[in-house]
């Protein structure tokens, strides 16, 4: 798919996000909105998958360790074609299998349950190296939120995937900046994030702009060119990118729109979405 | 009387797991760091490309397990029980037991058995913990046998199971043809009308001698080895209940939660009886030789006697 296109689509996606958390009265809107463009790009553009046969054995798998973007996942996956788009708006309902974070035993195309800041790294450390103990060729991705690397266990999975030499697993490191109690630097400051995971013996590419497909597309091809050790993209995002006042916005982190911030987020989104078809 | 072959079921675990390994290719083995001392060293001999050390890392090892269990594979993550069930709890829950993943937990050192190293590593918490996460099968063998044959069901049994197992060499006593182990069911070891002593682990050899001194002053105690603590053999010991009219629970475990607490919670609504549950009482251990230790904290055969007849 062309960047272009990507972009549309992301920015469908987007609008999918705040559809669905308008619905839910709750849920993550900032990391859900600065990942939609990975989402996109990684649904629709990178990763080996088939939403018709989402178990199939040799697919690429994908693990949202920061699970409680969970909307921006599962936008991407109804756009996709995984379940029905309708279903959206039953996000986090009584009885809905849109679980606030994702259940893997629900939800076409949901390959870990996470939710639990910290541990889909290490779910998807597992599965990478079980392809590597049967010499699967599928690779595995994940993402974290840059507040969710202070987790201990991040660093855990870490080391092992560098010592395993996983060069079929790419950690994406969302710095959209903000965490819930404040900037991530004022709360416990993670940076420097590339560094460190040099130090865990990674290859670390840097993107200056998380929210822009040829950037995108850039560094997971040289993750996939990459050898002998396991891919960091850390990626500077927007928090919030898209809707104009949740952009940047820390109490966007985990609130959802009422009907009137619904309409002006789906107005601003329909504002993207014109402008990328007049290009 | 000839000696008993004594054997811990630590080793029964590491050894069932080759056996298995070579049986299976799907089986994987994890590991903290402890290969030696959980004794899957003898399966990373055996299969060394099917031997995963995580390193000192149980959290991580955790989620590891349950990643590979996603691809179809079996993995057994083995720590000492206090990591297993203690430090990964949330792990388990979350990562494995939440999405119900094909993860067997294979929990070394539990109870005060672990001996010289002292409270830190002596878990007597870790039936409460794991049973309290649903669908999680919890269960502890009395020996050698019985270990090997909880190994070979844990693989064959789809889910996440957590297996105790011993540091302690321990007396096999499931050494007869009529020998049957599935999980979920309790073993009748011996019958008696008085009273019913429920016993895991390495308390059933020393309860069954507690019965048998019970036996000579004419108290037929009924001896059940409830080696699964959940799902618990409820049709069975509430039976039992109603059979005795008295129940005693026996188990190297908090008296909080773990078999007592299963025993209780389900006599209380099915047939409430008396219960005395015989295990820690609400204590950290200390170090020393496994088997004075034992004797301190009253889970010896005579320690199990007096306190049966303190309640009875």
């Amino acid at each position: 798919m062309e960047n272009l296109e990507l972009q549309k689509t992301a920015n469908e996606v987007r609008k999918g996000i705040v559809t669905a958390l308008h619905a839910a009265k709750a849920g993550h809107p900032g990391g859900s909105l600065s990942a939609a463009d990975v989402f996109t790009y990684l649904y629709f553009e990178e990763m080996n998958i088939d939403p018709k046969d989402p178990k199939k054995a040799d697919r690429d798998r994908f693990v949202l360790s920061k699970g409680h973007t969970a909307p921006g996942l599962y936008s991407v996956l109804a756009q996709r074609g995984y379940f029905p788009k309708e279903d959206l708006v039953t996000l986090r309902h009584l009885g809905s299998y849109l679980q606030g974070h994702p259940d893997m035993k629900h939800i076409p195309g949901v390959d870990m349950s996470s939710g639990s800041l910290g541990q889909g790294i290490s779910a998807a450390v597992g599965m990478a190296l079980s392809a590597k103990l049967s010499n699967d060729s599928y690779r595995v991705y994940t993402l974290l939120g840059d507040g969710e690397i202070q987790e201990g266990q991040v660093w855990e999975a870490a080391m092992f995937a560098g010592a395993r030499k996983l060069d079929n697993l790419v950690v994406i490191v969302d710095n959209n900046g903000l965490q819930i109690d404040g900037k991530v630097e004022d709360v416990c400051s993670p940076y420097p994030i590339d560094k460190k995971f040099e130090a865990f013996n990674f290859h670390v590419i840097n993107v200056t702009d998380g929210n822009d497909m040829a950037q995108l597309r850039a560094a997971f091809d040289e993750a996939k060119a990459t050898k002998g050790m396991p891919t960091a993209i850390v990626m500077k995002t927007v928090k919030g990118k898209g809707v104009s006042f949740m952009e940047n916005q820390v109490g966007w982190h985990g609130k959802a729109p009422n009907d009137e911030e619904y309409a002006q987020a789906m107005a601003d989104l329909e504002k993207v979405g014109e402008a990328l078809c007049q290009k | 009387m000839s000696e008993v072959k004594k054997i811990a079921t630590r080793a029964s675990y590491g050894n069932a797991l080759v056996e298995l390994g070579k049986k299976h290719d799907d089986l994987v083995v994890l590991d903290a760091d402890l290969a030696a001392a959980t004794q899957t060293g003898i399966f990373k001999k055996a299969f060394p490309e099917r031997h995963i050390d995580c390193g000192i890392a149980e959290c991580n090892m955790m989620g590891i397990a349950a990643g590979i269990a996603t691809t179809g594979k079996v993995p057994f993550a083995s720590t000492f029980a206090m990591f297993a069930a203690g430090r990964a709890f949330e792990q388990v829950r979350n990562s494995v037991g939440y999405p119900k993943l094909n993860v067997k937990i294979g929990a070394t050192h539990g109870g005060i058995s672990v001996g010289e190293d002292g409270a830190t590593h002596q878990c007597c918490e870790d039936f409460a913990l794991m049973r309290t996460i649903p669908g999680m099968v919890v269960a502890c063998p009395s020996d050698d046998i019985e270990a090997k044959a909880m190994v070979e069901a844990a693989y064959e049994h789809v889910g996440p199971v957590y297996m105790r197992f011993g540091r302690l060499a321990v007396p096999v006593i499931n050494d007869n043809p009529d020998y049957k182990f599935e999980l979920g069911k309790g073993i009748v070891l011996r019958e008696g009308k008085d009273l019913t002593i429920i016993a895991n682990g390495l308390c059933v050899a020393p309860s069954l001698e507690a019965a048998a001194k019970l036996a000579e002053e004419g108290i037929e105690a009924k001896v059940i080895n409830i080696h699964t603590i959940k799902p618990l053999d409820e049709e069975l010991v509430v039976a039992a209940a109603k059979e005795t009219g008295k129940v005693v629970t026996v188990e190297e475990h908090s008296i909080i939660g773990g078999l007592g607490g299963a025993v209780c919670e389900c006599l209380a609504e099915q047939a409430p009886v008396p219960v005395k549950r015989i295990g820690i009482n609400d204590v950290y251990g200390e170090s020393g030789p496994a088997v004075a230790l034992l004797e301190k904290y009253g889970l010896d055969a005579a320690g199990i006697y007096k306190q049966i007849k303190a309640f009875i």
